[in-house]
């Protein structure tokens, strides 16, 4: 296995879990209520300790001294390799669910195909992370429910929130190079593949929560080659700035 | 002169004494955080082998610094501590008394892994009731949720199945 081409697969699977982590610290202290408040942080402390795994490896693999904490607060935005869809900013309460339930559903059936990875350490760590995942999406889609199902309000503002986020979903089954080279080893997924099963789950949990699935056809990318949205950059300078202030800081 | 080093077995049991930092009702060991202690002919040392209970369970630190404490403390110089992910750590490792002192700890304690959450309603550990509710899936750490008792009313922590 080329040695770029693993680091860069390892990238995206860090890069997906730290700012969609991040993202979800942006609520801890302003959720609307305390369990919420305590949920989404839960969830984002989930997915750090993934994207620790992921980018702990990434960083071996590429052995050139960069290790976990390196590539999380020393590289710039056209350096991440996530999809644009965990970049997008928290906004009301339904942009946050609907953002997660997309992402869920399919990081869910992502991590269920690695589990088979040829690599020992991919499969270890998707075995792991695979069982918190299944909670993650339990959870949204409750909410997904909830919301979609609830008032006038609620309902509005989840079906606004699924129309404005699905542009961003195209990404997540987008195949290139990299993906190809990956399961042509035996080493990754067969990004397409998680399509059907991915818009089974989110049309049947929109038919309960009498929401309409958008009919988009027209999608964004460019999050995995680091194109960005100008979002992550704000991200990024919260992120990083004590280690970029004080280089090599500790707690 | 003939170098001796305790058995595996006084090694157990002396991280059966150190408590888990956030539920210190239980121990490292009462939980199925210390997958291994072994001694390696080898490298002439211990290997101990730990495995984290929820990815991002920040309590993993500050244990792997508890063990190395302890094993300095027993005089053991020559160890080696590794963290291990796979099998992934399931609630299905905790002993039976591990489980009895959570009850008492006030702490519904799991039910067995395959179970839903939706379907496992703990048992309220301060009435006994078994007509509880699911508040939120998450509760004041990875580990638990929040659930509350319709017989008493009480709200209560249950640790999760996983």
């Amino acid at each position: 296995m080329p040695v770029p081409v693993l680091f860069e697969y390892l990238l995206r699977l860090g890069d997906n879990c730290l700012i969609l982590s991040q993202r979800l610290s942006e609520w801890c202290g302003h959720g609307p209520v305390l369990e919420e408040d305590i949920a989404l942080t839960n969830v984002a402390l989930d997915l750090l300790g993934h994207a620790r795994f992921w980018l702990s490896y990434a960083g071996e693999v590429e052995d050139e001294g960069r290790d976990e904490d390196k590539l999380a607060f020393l590289r710039d935005a056209g350096e991440f390799r996530n999809v644009l869809l965990v970049e997008q900013p928290n906004g009301d309460y339904a942009m946050t669910i609907t953002r997660q339930f997309y992402f869920d559903t399919w990081h869910f059936h992502l991590l269920k195909e690695l589990q088979a990875s040829s690599d020992l350490r991919v499969s270890e760590i998707a075995q792991k992370a695979v069982k918190e995942a299944t909670y993650h999406l339990e959870r949204s889609t409750d909410w997904v429910i909830r919301l979609g199902d609830g008032t006038d309000e609620s309902h509005a503002r989840m079906q606004r929130a699924a129309d404005d986020l699905w542009q961003y979903t195209g990404e997540l089954f987008e195949t290139d190079e990299v993906d190809r080279e990956m399961l042509a080893s035996g080493l990754g997924v067969d990004l397409e593949k998680l399509q059907p099963p991915w818009m089974e789950h989110v049309q049947k949990t929109f038919a309960e929560a009498t929401l309409t699935v958008p009919p988009g056809k027209w999608m964004q990318r460019g999050g995995k080659r680091g194109i960005h949205t100008e979002r992550l950059g704000y991200l990024l300078a919260e992120m990083q700035f004590l280690q970029r202030a004080y280089l090599g800081a500790q707690w | 002169m003939v170098a001796t080093h305790p058995t595996t077995n006084e090694i157990w049991s002396w991280l059966d004494e150190i408590a888990d930092p956030e539920i210190p009702v239980l121990s490292i060991t009462d939980l199925g955080i210390v997958r291994e202690v072994e001694w390696d002919d080898i490298a002439n040392e211990f290997r101990v082998v730990i495995t984290p209970t929820y990815s991002g369970c920040p309590a993993l630190d500050a244990i792997a610094d508890e063990i190395r404490r302890c094993m300095r403390e027993h005089n053991v110089e020559r160890f080696r501590l590794t963290t291990q992910l796979a099998p992934p750590w399931t609630t299905d490792w905790m002993s039976d008394r591990a489980k009895q002192r959570l009850q008492e700890y006030g702490i519904a304690p799991p039910a067995h892994s395959l179970i839903q959450i939706e379907a496992a309603h703990p048992v309220c550990p301060q009435c006994g009731s078994s007509d509880t509710k699911l508040v939120s899936r998450f509760g004041s750490t990875p580990c638990k949720a929040l659930y509350t008792c319709s017989s008493c009313l009480e709200p209560f922590d249950a640790f999760k199945p996983h």
